[in-house]
């Protein structure tokens, strides 16, 4: 027996565009960006180098329960938002506990929750550390909170790999369900550490872009001007199953997900492989898993942060990979919009490719005003028809610590 | 100022209806914790923690485990107030 047939059934988002994934579809569509001035008191109070980031644009607040808000870090909190709406839109489907998988991802964790409790240990003493404080921290925390939410029993597993984190639950996913352990999965990701702390540091390595003056045009992929990344924040979630167990119960499906490819570099922390050869593998063991050719993809979702070196290695491993044919793909970097969702991002771009297919458009990279003249791509600015008959498109993530990872997606 | 019995039954209430949800009016003296509100260890030493700065007493890790129920934690605030 070959392998299955997997595909997507569900999506849910909360992102610095919009509350929900088709909300924030439409704004992506829209052109507009999730970058806006900070107005927390911290942000003058240290005089951070770094004034403006990708916030959530609903707020936890608005849409958990009290007690919810309460038990969870922020980043569990993005996770229950995008799972519950992934789970509706998939028609909450009848599966057995036992056969109901968490395949989740962040690149961080609790950090807001183990901050919070630094300062109240200096300013109170330990008495006063709230008892929930190691089950709000733990990086398994989201993947804890969506299965007993959604009572999912095979498993509850978190991969932590910095900004490829939620592909490589993709992957996760997509191996879970060959390998026959869930009918259905959950899977995805979320990051919430826009703070202080992490602003300063990811600024310290000159990682953000400064452009302070402009939020909204700050994260501007390939463009000769761009000058680094803009921290967003936020949760998505994909419902996976079966294709069999799909069409059993009738539900409606967006797409397939065709294969999946992990690889690392082991060359440096933070940099990637400058001629991108990690990413190149990656996306030849997604494209043989998938049984596609580089030359069927018409799509990428790149992983385009808006740095100076990392735009162009992925721009290499592209090249390598497609060769001629890569002047032929729609080529799009959605960072220029949402920001760089660290741990969620991977997810959240692979329910864009899923909707690219499924809506048959490729979604615009905005603030692409000087393409860099070493970055040879047709890059997508403003929503482009990908046309009739089977399309394949893939996703990007790569990460601190030389993760690389690619999801490829076909239509159905 | 020490409050009465069923002032600090309120100001329990409130507590206990901020960490868990649960309706204040369901917080009454001869309701167990655990038993009947479904306390969890941990929202018990949290909601112990709030009570502490709430009413401006201390209350040992060792005696929460003899607080039973609502009634005992009532009176042993109440007492640690006096």
């Amino acid at each position: 027996m070959g392998p299955k047939k997997i595909v997507v059934t569900g999506i849910g988002a909360t992102t610095p565009l919009a509350g929900t994934a088709q909300d924030s579809w439409q704004a992506l569509l829209a052109g507009r960006s999730g970058a806006r001035t900070m107005q927390h008191e911290w942000v003058t109070m240290y005089e951070l180098p770094v004034t403006f980031a990708a916030e959530a644009l609903v707020r936890p607040e608005e849409v958990l329960e009290r007690v919810e808000l309460k038990r969870l870090d922020p980043s569990s909190q993005f996770a229950l938002i995008a799972a519950r709406e992934a789970w509706a839109d998939a028609g909450a489907p009848e599966v057995e506990p036992e056969r109901l998988l968490v395949d989740w991802a962040t690149g961080i964790g609790g950090v807001w929750t183990l901050l919070d409790a630094w300062d109240t240990l200096r300013d109170r003493g330990p008495r006063r550390v709230m008892p929930m404080t190691v089950p709000m921290i733990m990086p398994n925390s989201p993947a804890a909170a969506i299965s007993m939410a959604l009572g999912a029993r095979a498993g509850a597993r978190t991969v932590v790999s910095a900004c490829a984190s939620s592909t490589e639950s993709l992957a996760n996913a997509y191996d879970h369900l060959q390998q026959g352990l869930a009918d259905v999965v959950i899977a995805g990701g979320s990051e919430s550490c826009i703070h202080a702390v992490t602003v300063a540091a990811f600024s310290s390595m000159q990682a953000l872009s400064k452009r302070n003056d402009d939020p909204a045009r700050a994260s501007r992929p390939y463009d000769t001007d761009r000058d680094g990344f803009v921290m967003g924040e936020g949760g998505a979630a994909l419902v996976l199953e079966t294709e069999e167990h799909a069409k059993a119960r009738g539900a409606k499906i967006y797409a397939e997900i065709a294969g999946a490819g992990v690889t690392s570099d082991s060359y440096h922390i933070t940099a990637p492989d400058p001629e991108g050869l990690g990413a190149t593998r990656a996306t030849r063991i997604a494209l043989e898993q998938a049984g596609l050719a580089p030359g069927d993809i018409r799509h990428v979702n790149a992983h385009a942060t808006s740095t100076g070196v990392g735009d162009i290695a992925e721009y290499k491993a592209l090249r390598a990979i497609f060769g001629d044919h890569l002047d032929d793909i729609a080529v799009t970097a959605t960072k220029s919009s949402t920001g760089h969702l660290l741990g969620g991002t991977g997810a959240l771009e692979a329910i864009f490719t899923v909707l690219a297919l499924h809506e048959r458009t490729a979604p615009p990279t905005i603030n692409l005003d000087n393409p860099d003249p070493e970055i040879d791509l047709d890059v997508v600015t403003s929503p482009r028809p990908l046309g009739d008959g089977d399309l394949a498109a893939v996703s990007n993530s790569f990460g601190f610590g030389g993760h690389n990872a690619v999801v490829a997606f076909k239509t159905v | 100022m020490a409050l009465s019995t069923e002032e600090v039954l309120a100001g329990l209430a409130e507590l206990i209806n901020d960490e868990t949800g649960i309706a204040t009016d369901s917080v009454q003296l001869d309701k167990s914790f655990t038993d009947d509100l479904d306390i969890d260890s941990i929202s018990m030493m949290t909601i112990v923690v709030n009570a502490e700065d709430k009413f401006d007493v201390k209350i040992p890790d060792d005696e929460v485990k003899n607080l039973k129920t609502v009634g005992d934690a009532v009176d042993y605030i109440v007492k640690a107030q006096a």
